[in-house]
């Protein structure tokens, strides 16, 4: 058995993206965040990294931007408030076709909003990273192992499509720890060419141009239709998702992160008194794993959206299910963590309302 | 025959977007000649920005990156940290660009002491936009957005940003010119140069000021704009050198 | 039986490090662990506590609300979480500085002076230890070599002249008779 090492998953996550090959972090202090900037901070100059404190999230993720430019294996990493401040750079380096990684260590808002764990940040996530027509790969891992295991896939991915990756974890997630093991990494990591990248014309090839500017609308719409038909791409083949006992489930949990781990108990102590509940854990959040819900919406009596936000998954759910069966919603909010306890009482009512066969 | 003019290599043949008389077109040669005489054209990386110099990567003979509005030094902080001593990373911005949203990322590039070179256009207007008030627009100026002439009052006073960030230690140099007469051009030409090479000599944050016009926002004719800039901007606005470590500087 | 700890107490009494030491008994023991910290403000503030789950299943929520294990190190921590223990549960409670006991015959309370019996036997600081070596002793929750061998890993190489004194402190509260 590989070595184990018990980390904070915020540190694991720095540990895992300098064994994925990155090499250069900009970022900005924010809780519940720091352990990764801080270990960062520690580990990029004794490995020839560059790590740099940046003045705000909005320079961080800039830098991001001009080290993804020239071909860097790049990251940042902030949690709610940063993100929103990060929102204009994500724009523009989604438009300008750059792979990077950016991590949301989510805490509760609006606003300054508080430093514990949340799910608030989904619409974000999903729906608008940005201002313009876009999407980035979101990862959502559920345990420190599995934050271990994404980190290079996201970056892998992100060179793939040239489409940014974004890992969105909790404050529960950046904090806790728990045993793990990193990926065998007897080969050394070797990193994809970028023959777009702005390093210099060298007098042997025209200039290249890192733009997301396009004055004439129609090659505007060239330039965004193109990049719509790699999320296509991305939509057919990168879903990830896990089932739990979701084949005779009469209803059936959608939960995410940190939430899905609750739900997970709350479908034990549901089987355990005779009760048929189910689990379906997205683990990436787009592309959604859509097809999955509706194939489980065939025999499902009804599903229920557990979350810790006021609802905002469940609406992904509610057009995946497309009206076969009712699609209800379980959350707390503000940074509190739900109990197995009270997601499973949920259950029992909404199966007493739903009631009856399919 | 004897070749007494041509066209740099550092420049592009597209035709430029830029108002008859505009300054941007005389910037944009010194910089490119400077780049080509230095011998650095193919190794550099520019960065533009968001205003009037929004589409400079087409004009310019080498690699380009777009930045978001006032983020090119953080921009190519983050290019210049990868490509370290290989190449050449420089910002081309303008006064709304630098010294307005941007003035965190000036600011802190600067004290961060990146070896970068800047390049920052002051023609005290916005010119993109359509004429609004710039951080460096003086008292008393009309513009679109100060009707009644910049009233200092409400609107604040001009940012002087050589005067300003030669007061950082991590600024290397410094230096105001100007673009409105041939000695001032040279002179501006060879301060762009030395910005170059003291990126190149690995000395560290350049900056080159250059004062400039706006004969279209301005209301004037070119030769006019270049009178009104002599008369007005040029007594707000200082020409020389604010900052060189290589004379001793403030460390 | 799965163990849902807290640790409680001020900060600088080590409550972080007392349940990494817990977490890293069950990574010793191959169960499942998750060890989550209070943290921000709440930290300055001068009280800190941690959740520890050592299970053979998955863990779902890391959060302990309802402790089977509690260790309380200081009174606000004591008023604050006594109630939540489940009942069967053990609670070890540092008498030098909680000068209260509970009625509740459904839970097992070990008082300890561990932080008197740390400043005598010159172990200042490990007052921690002391109370992880009692609870221990009352819950057999791993074995004793187990819970040397992770203190054994939790005291950093910078700190490795504390480790006797961390091993001599888990022994004084392994042996306490209340």
């Amino acid at each position: 058995m590989s070595q184990q090492y018990m980390m904070k998953g915020n540190e694991a996550l720095a540990e895992a993206a300098l064994r994925a090959g990155c090499r250069y972090f900009f970022g900005y202090p924010i809780t519940p965040q720091t352990e990764l900037s801080a270990y960062m901070s520690k580990r990029m100059p004794k490995i020839g990294g560059t790590f740099l404190q940046a003045e705000s999230e909005i320079a961080a993720i800039n830098m991001v931007l001009g080290a993804s430019s020239v071909g860097a294996r790049v990251m940042t990493s902030s949690s709610s408030p940063g993100i929103s401040l990060k929102t204009e750079g994500i724009s523009y380096i989604a438009g300008s076709d750059l792979p990077c990684l950016i991590v949301n260590v989510q805490r509760g808002g609006p606003g300054l909003g508080g430093i514990q764990p949340s799910q608030a940040d989904y619409f974000q996530a999903t729906k608008a990273p940005g201002h313009g027509d876009l999407h980035i790969m979101v990862f959502a891992p559920a345990s420190i192992q599995e934050i271990v295991d994404m980190v290079g896939r996201a970056f892998d991915k992100a060179d793939q499509y040239r489409v940014p990756a974004m890992l969105l974890a909790d404050g529960a997630l950046g904090q806790m720890m728990e045993p793990i093991a990193f990926p065998d990494e007897s080969e050394e990591k070797k990193l994809p060419e970028k023959p777009w990248a702005a390093t210099g014309t060298k007098g042997s090839r025209k200039p290249n141009i890192i733009n997301s500017l396009y004055l004439n609308p129609n090659k505007l719409e060239d330039s965004v239709r193109e990049r719509f038909e790699r999320y296509e791409k991305i939509k057919e083949n990168e879903v990830l998702y896990e089932e739990v006992m979701t084949d005779d489930a009469d209803l059936v949990l959608i939960a995410y992160g940190i939430t899905s781990r609750i739900c997970k108990t709350a479908v034990n102590m549901a089987r355990a008194e005779g009760i048929k509940l189910g689990l379906l854990r997205p683990i990436t959040l787009w592309p959604f794993p859509e097809k999955a819900i509706a194939k489980i919406a065939d025999h499902a009596k009804a599903f229920m959206s557990v979350e810790m936000s006021m609802g905002q998954m469940v609406d992904d759910v509610r057009l995946a299910v497309n009206g076969k069966c009712p699609v209800r919603f379980f959350g707390r909010t503000g940074g509190v963590i739900p109990t197995p306890d009270e997601i499973l009482q949920a259950a029992k009512d909404v199966l007493a309302s739903v009631g009856g066969d399919k | 025959m004897a070749v007494v003019f041509e066209k740099t290599r550092g420049l592009t043949d597209v035709a430029t977007h830029y108002c008859p008389g505009c300054g941007h077109g005389i910037v944009h040669r010194l910089v490119a000649e400077s780049l080509v005489e230095l011998d650095v054209l193919e190794k550099t990386v520019g960065v533009c920005p968001v205003g009037c110099s929004v589409m400079a990567y087409d004009y310019f003979n080498c690699d380009f990156i777009e930045a978001p509005h006032g983020r090119a030094p953080a921009v190519a902080t983050g290019a210049k940290r990868v490509l370290g001593d290989k190449n050449i990373v420089f910002t081309y911005q303008g006064d709304g660009d630098l010294a307005a949203i941007g003035t965190a990322e000036t600011v802190h590039s600067a004290t961060r002491g990146e070896n970068i070179t800047i390049i920052f256009i002051n023609n005290a207007i916005y010119g993109m936009t359509g004429g609004q008030m710039a951080p460096t627009t003086l008292p008393g100026q009309v513009t679109q957005t100060t009707p009644y002439g910049r009233d200092v009052k409400t609107a604040g006073y001009p940012v002087r940003v050589c005067e300003m960030l030669s007061t950082l230690d991590g600024v290397y140099y410094a230096e105001r010119v100007a673009v409105d007469s041939v000695p001032h051009i040279n002179a501006a030409k060879a301060a762009i140069k030395k910005a170059f090479q003291n990126q190149i000599d690995g000395k560290g944050f350049s900056i080159v000021e250059v004062v400039s016009n706006c004969p279209t926002n301005w209301g004037l004719s070119p030769a006019e704009s270049m009178q009104w800039l002599r008369d007005n901007m040029l007594p707000y606005y200082p020409l020389g050198v604010y900052k060189d470590k290589d004379k001793g500087g403030n460390e | 039986m799965d163990k849902n700890i807290v640790l409680a107490g001020f900060g600088g009494q080590g409550i972080l490090f007392a349940g990494k030491v817990l977490a890293y008994t069950g990574m010793i023991d191959n169960l499942h662990v998750s060890w989550l910290p209070s943290y921000g403000p709440e930290m300055r503030g001068g009280t800190a506590n941690c959740s520890v789950c050592i299970s053979e299943n998955e863990i779902g929520s890391p959060r302990v609300l309802n402790p089977n294990i509690l260790i309380v190190m200081n009174i606000q921590s004591y008023d604050r979480f006594i109630d939540t223990v489940v009942d069967g549960g053990g609670v070890v409670i540092n008498s030098t500085l909680i000068n209260k006991k509970t009625n509740n015959e459904k839970i097992n309370c070990v008082y300890i002076p561990a932080t008197e019996m740390a400043n005598e036997n010159g172990l200042q600081g490990l007052a921690n230890i002391i109370c992880l070596g009692a609870m221990l002793k009352q819950s057999g929750m791993t074995s004793y070599k187990t819970m040397e061998e992770a203190v054994k890993k939790c005291v950093p190489a910078s700190k490795a002249h504390l480790l006797d004194a961390n091993l001599k402190a888990l022994k004084l509260g392994y042996d306490f008779e209340g």
